[in-house]
């Protein structure tokens, strides 16, 4: 059985109700692993060997986090940074992540209908996240289609149980599949 | 004026140097040139304010010459030493043989004897160490390509001086065998001497120099450290003239071992003021010797033997500098330093002349070159620096010179305890050079067992920053736990040295406002990051989540400081000062404490997007 891990990242994960939820319809899962990086670097002092050695034990990478400014997080934008360097993601005869999945799921404060053109936010979530599919084609891995979820906080609690339904089943899938 | 007692010449002696100096500096002229000048005003020829017994006060000047290469070997580490034998051996040893051989050359032409040539020739081969070392050292090349080759022709001249010594005598034109028996050993055995008492020195300063120090520094008593560093130079030079040897070459070996010692600044610290008085002496003396009776009965043959002396010593410094591949700007300057003649011809013409190798004819008119030579330097490196330097500047853009310390700052650390190991640890891994001082004589002994390099001393004094390089320091840390002292540093350092950026160490809260406001530009609480620390991780096991809990704490710390700046500015009023700590304190327990909803500083709302 293949194995996950769910990067996330989010600074105000106390106060995230859909993040909460999310993760916790999937941490009784033995096979899937929540790294939580604000919860392991508050400093920002993120240990680089360590996150690369954690990355090449699974073949499913979920990178999950809330949308800001259109945007990951300040902490996972660092992480993607000093982690996924050239001689490691990338780079000749030593990309050590090519073959593995890569699942993005965000988490967007607005409405859905928000994102399309001619709408506040001009365009789909996806368009503005086109550099995952950049990110996964220089590391060599799979890019899976992204999992999004819109509008949390104003969610009704059945609505958001069928989302984590919904997003546990994803993962399960993608285990398979991959 | 031999009759004017110890005071009254002492008085002649300050009053000239003190009015002199600070004239020939404004003047750009730099000091060396200001003593000569006084030298040469109160000298017999001029105001006569001190007496024919120049000689005898100059001997004794002479004394600021060993102790100012005690302090050059201070600076060079052995390892450093050992680098430049090269250019010590190479560049100082065909200096002297081949301006030795002109010079003597010259002297033939004039129809003096060959012995007289010889002499003439070896005597005036050498520089003036003490005017060419303080020059370069007020001009800061010292460290430089063009300073350091200086320095080691200059070294080599001062280890050439010793079979000079031993040669002179066999060259006395009629037959004296009167020299005197310490002198009297083929020349295999003085270099056996040589050898061993080097060695002693070596062996003694390695073995018993550290615990000495120890044992003074232990006492606590700062005069008795003077007493100790002193009675060093003075025996050592006793001891090198007693065998017939330069003590100027002694206390330079005596200055490389104890190069590497803890000891180090504050033996440099303690010589120094003495050094300072004594060469001014010695520049004076010289400035006060020069014959102008004898000047101006022969003007031009005299001034024609001086230019024959400079211009050829150039000529073949320059020609030197091209060999060794100096850029030309080190060259000009390494020639323009070296060009004249130095205060070992004084002895060398005295010692000389006791032995009759030479006669008085010609001994006083050299001895008067040689004084002027030496006048001239100081108008040499003006001629250098206005006229040589802005044209190669021009003409040729190369590289300056490559000076030893890299573009990097350098700090000074004071106290390596429990903080202070920390910041220098970090600073030193990183790379930095800094040199750190700590007042504890034992505790130094623990940190150097494990490796560190840490003097010995006491950071109030501003003698011992400046020896311990603060002058090109950017940056002063202060990690000592008194804080009397501390202050005291700050306020000096801020008076001599305002551009230098202080780092303190504060007990708590009312020292750090007071460090604030003697003028430390940042303090640091020595348990206040400690203690944060330990309280977020505090709020981390009581179920904050991680970055919450770090970012509560720089809220705490962000407003702590704030209102610590603040209480700075009130601290003289001590009610003012109760007040606003008071208020300060309410306002912050305000902000941590307000529920999540109205304060936004904590809450960071920009997270909860679409969250309105």
């Amino acid at each position: 059985m293949s194995k996950a891990l769910i990067v996330y990242a989010h600074p105000a994960h106390q106060r995230s109700r859909a993040n909460q939820a999310l993760l916790n319809s999937v941490k009784d899962l033995t096979d899937v692993t929540i790294h939580d990086l604000y919860e392991v670097y508050p400093n920002f002092f993120i240990d680089v060997p360590a996150e690369q050695a954690l990355l090449e034990q699974y073949d499913l990478i979920v990178i999950q986090h809330p949308v800001y400014w259109y945007n990951m997080p300040a902490l996972l934008r660092e992480w993607q940074d000093l982690v996924l360097e050239y001689g490691f993601a990338y780079g000749k005869g030593t990309r050590k992540l090519a073959g593995k999945g890569l699942w993005v799921v965000l988490t967007a404060g607005a409405p859905e209908n928000t994102y399309a053109e001619g709408a506040v936010n001009e365009r789909p979530l996806s368009e503005y996240f086109l550099q995952y599919d950049r990110m996964a084609n220089v590391c060599g891995m799979q890019k899976l289609e992204s999992y999004e979820l819109y509008y949390g906080r104003h969610t009704s609690d059945a609505d958001l149980n069928k989302r984590c339904a919904d997003y546990r089943a994803n993962l399960l899938r993608l285990l398979k599949e991959i | 004026m031999a009759e004017s007692g110890f005071l009254q010449q002492a008085f002649v002696f300050l009053a000239a140097a003190v009015i002199a100096v600070p004239l020939a500096k404004r003047l750009g002229l730099g000091s060396v040139l200001g003593y000569l000048a006084a030298g040469a005003v109160i000298g017999p020829f001029a105001l006569g304010l001190i007496g024919q017994d120049i000689e005898s006060v100059m001997h004794f000047a002479e004394f600021g010459v060993v102790m100012m290469l005690f302090l050059v070997g201070l600076e060079l580490e052995p390892s450093l030493l050992w680098r430049m034998r090269m250019p010590i051996i190479g560049l100082g040893g065909l200096q002297v043989v081949l301006t030795a051989a002109a010079l003597g050359g010259i002297a033939m032409t004039m129809t003096y004897a060959w012995q007289h040539a010889v002499v003439i020739g070896m005597v005036l081969a050498l520089s003036s160490t003490a005017i060419v070392l303080q020059t370069l050292n007020e001009k800061g090349l010292l460290k430089k390509e063009s300073g350091q080759s200086a320095f080691a022709v200059l070294l080599f001249q001062d280890i050439a001086v010793i079979p000079m010594l031993a040669i002179l005598p066999l060259l006395a034109v009629t037959e004296v065998g009167t020299f005197s028996d310490k002198h009297n050993m083929p020349g295999w055995q003085s270099t056996l001497m040589v050898l061993a008492v080097v060695a002693a020195i070596v062996v003694v300063g390695r073995v018993l120099g550290r615990p000495v120090f120890r044992i003074i520094a232990a006492t606590r008593l700062r005069e008795i450290f003077t007493a100790t560093a002193l009675l060093l130079v003075v025996g050592i030079a006793l001891l090198m003239e007693h065998i017939g040897l330069s003590p100027a070459l002694g206390t330079f070996v005596a200055g490389v071992v104890l190069a590497n010692s803890e000891y180090r600044h504050e033996l440099e610290a303690e010589i120094e003021p003495f050094k300072g008085l004594l060469l001014a002496l010695f520049f004076i003396s010289v400035g006060a010797s020069i014959d102008f009776e004898l000047l101006m009965a022969e003007p031009l043959v005299i001034l024609g033997l001086v230019a024959i002396l400079v211009s050829v010593k150039m000529v073949i410094l320059f020609v030197l500098g091209l060999v060794f591949k100096m850029t030309s700007r080190s060259n000009a300057i390494f020639t323009f330093s070296l060009a004249q003649g130095g205060e070992f011809a004084f002895v060398l013409f005295s010692y000389a002349s006791s032995q009759d190798v030479l006669p008085a004819t010609i001994i006083d008119p050299l001895t008067l070159v040689v004084a002027l030579s030496m006048a001239l330097t100081p108008l040499l490196f003006l001629l250098n620096e206005k006229v040589v330097l802005p044209r190669l500047d021009r003409t040729v853009t190369e590289r300056q010179d490559d000076s030893i310390e890299d573009s990097h700052g350098k700090a000074v650390l004071v106290g390596f305890g429990r903080f202070g190991q920390i910041v220098g640890r970090l600073l030193r891994m990183n790379g930095f050079d800094i040199t750190v001082l700590e007042h504890d004589a034992q505790q130094v002994d623990l940190v150097r067992s494990f490796g560190h390099e840490v003097f010995y001393g006491d950071a109030s004094r501003l003698d011992l920053l400046i020896s311990a390089g603060i002058e090109d320091a950017t940056l002063l840390v202060l990690a000592i736990d008194d804080h009397e002292r501390m202050l005291k540093t700050i306020k000096q350092v801020k008076n001599h040295f305002p551009a230098i950026k202080i780092l303190a160490r504060a007990a708590g809260r009312r020292e750090a406002a007071e460090l604030i406001q003697a003028g430390a530009h940042y303090v640091e609480r020595e348990t206040f990051d400690s203690a944060l620390s330990l309280g977020r991780t505090a709020l981390h096991a009581l179920g904050f989540r991680a970055y919450q809990a770090h970012r509560a704490a720089k809220l705490f710390k962000h407003h702590d400081e704030k209102s610590l700046y603040a209480l700075s500015e009130v601290l003289e009023d001590d009610r003012k000062y109760l007040t606003l700590a008071k208020q300060h304190a309410a306002d912050l327990e305000k902000v941590l404490q307000s529920d999540d909803q109205a304060n936004k500083e904590l809450d960071d709302r920009g997270w909860d997007s679409g969250g309105k």
